[in-house]
């Protein structure tokens, strides 16, 4: 464990030396230096605003992207698992997938005003239809011996799906809620810098135009990726449960 | 209550099958005829592609024939029961079941203590002791394979079909299989219909062995192998009957 760590630890300790080396050395106001941006940090936390951002960021992701789920992976199941649905869905998700959430930002801030409505729409825009393929493919995939298998034994209907197709979309609703994740932790970001006034996204902005303070803006960034790589080694956690640690691709 | 009774345990009457796809058919049965005994162990041999893991199907209501009927006991097969179980190749195994759920599966309708009792008694039975707790990922095929059986034998179903069940094996886990289902098959005398490719492995198994034509197949012969289990491989009337079906399906027995 200690191992794994020590590699990564070493090569950005070293990076950190030689940006600020070089940014003391040519006295550019091009990037701020690591020391500076500590000292952005210190502030952040001394104002109390670096927890409240980040609470605001995390509440909005939590909404849209459980919202997103909630609904996504019931409706990409159930169209998956009848064909006929799927022909009739399949070009509508394909025209709306491809349209990035944040074009959606006016719409969004002309239905639910500048403020946390609108973000968590947007979240959720940009979590609902990754997660509709991901559940659509993932009943695709399951092999028919498993559903024939719990015909065999005499399942009901509603036990061949409790007991057979959901452990087997599992594995991959997971690794796609992981990717998705991933995805509403960059929307956020991004809706904040115009529909809302709070967030870390919000903060990246308002330290520019309330002063060009780029220490603000750098430490905003470095939170934001910390924060974004907490989220994803929690969802990979669950990736390692015994039980959903199998894939087809072994056959 | 008197059963209809010395009829046959399965027959299938006129069995048809044809495949429709893009336009085109296959026809893949062409009047399959078979009746099988209570308590009978009937190997199907094959070309491959000939259409025995259709009929097999067919026969375990997976598949609705184009035209024929399949009665088991007296009754038409109109789908799968868990009276009779289809054991696949080892790929049938819930990968997200451990040794014991999976045996567990088909238990649902039974109080708990006895479900124990019947998982315990079937992983005995297959061998899988100290494994119970193990994911199908940590084993080998040949204990995947053995997890399908327990699996299937835990409803004590009154049929078993296999389909090429030891074909993904190596071959000396494979003999070690055929030995032990024979065991198994000896204590609990379920009727079995095997598949396979295997010429061998159907004279060294069944009572009979059924042999297929190429597609769209029929049954061209069914052989008697009249000789009592252990089955002694290098016997003279071993190797006639042997010999017999290599013959039917136009193979020269030489490498």
């Amino acid at each position: 464990m200690l191992r794994g760590w020590f590699r990564p630890a070493v090569l950005i300790a070293v990076l950190l030396i030689l940006w600020q080396i070089a940014v003391s050395g040519h006295g550019t106001h091009l990037l701020p230096g690591p020391m500076e941006v500590v000292g952005g940090i210190a502030d952040l936390v001394r104002q109390g605003l670096l927890l409240k951002y980040a609470v605001a960021s995390l509440f909005r992701v939590t909404w849209g992207f459980l919202l997103a789920a909630v609904l996504a992976i019931p409706i990409g199941l159930t169209i998956g698992w009848y064909r006929r649905a799927e022909l009739a869905f399949n070009p509508l998700i394909q025209v709306f997938r491809p349209i990035s959430p944040l074009a959606w930002i006016p719409i969004a801030i002309l239905w639910f005003g500048v403020g946390d409505l609108a973000a968590i729409f947007l979240i959720f825009l940009g979590c609902f239809f990754p997660l509709v393929l991901t559940a659509i493919n993932a009943v695709q995939s399951v092999p028919a011996v498993f559903v024939n298998a719990g015909r065999n034994f005499g399942l009901s209907r509603s036990a061949l799906v409790y007991r057979v197709l959901y452990p087997a979309v599992i594995p991959q609703l997971i690794t796609g809620l992981r990717i998705t994740l991933g995805v509403a932790w960059l929307v956020v970001v991004a809706a904040e810098m115009i529909a809302v006034n709070s967030g870390l996204g919000f903060l990246i902005v308002d330290a520019r135009n309330a002063g060009n303070r780029y220490d603000l803006v750098v430490a905003g960034m470095v939170i934001i990726g910390v924060i974004g790589l907490l989220l994803d080694m929690g969802m990979r956690s669950l990736e390692r449960v015994r039980s959903s640690r199998w894939s087809y691709s072994e056959d | 209550m008197e059963r209809a009774a010395a009829g046959p345990k399965l027959s299938a009457r006129h069995i048809t099958t044809v495949f429709q796809s893009d336009g085109k058919s296959t026809p893949v049965l062409d009047d399959v005829n078979l009746e099988v005994g209570q308590g009978e162990f009937l190997c199907i041999v094959g070309p491959s592609g000939c259409g025995k893991s259709t009929l097999l199907s067919t026969i375990a209501g997976f598949l609705s024939p184009t035209s024929g009927e399949v009665r088991i006991d007296g009754e038409a097969v109109s789908g799968p029961d868990p009276r009779r179980i289809f054991v696949f190749q080892e790929r049938g195994v819930f990968p997200w079941l451990t040794v014991e759920g999976n045996i567990e599966f088909g238990l649902f309708s039974l109080s708990r203590p006895e479900r124990r009792q019947r998982v315990a008694h079937y992983i005995k039975m297959v061998g899988l002791e100290g494994f119970e707790k193990a994911y199908p990922a940590e084993l080998s095929g040949g204990m995947k394979q053995r997890v399908e059986v327990a699996r299937a034998l835990a409803v004590n179903p009154d049929m078993l079909f296999l389909d090429e069940p030891f074909g993904a094996l190596d071959s000396i886990t494979r003999l070690i299989m055929r030995g032990e289902l024979l065991r198994i098959w000896e204590a609990e005398r379920n009727t079995i219909i095997f598949v396979t490719h295997d010429i061998d492995e159907a004279v060294q198994l069944g009572d009979r062995v059924a042999v297929m034509s190429d597609r769209p197949a029929k049954i061209q012969q069914i052989v008697d192998i009249d000789i009592p289990h252990p089955r002694d491989l290098s016997a003279p009337r071993y190797l006639e009957l042997r010999n017999g079906i290599f013959k039917q399906l136009g193979l020269a027995h030489k490498v």
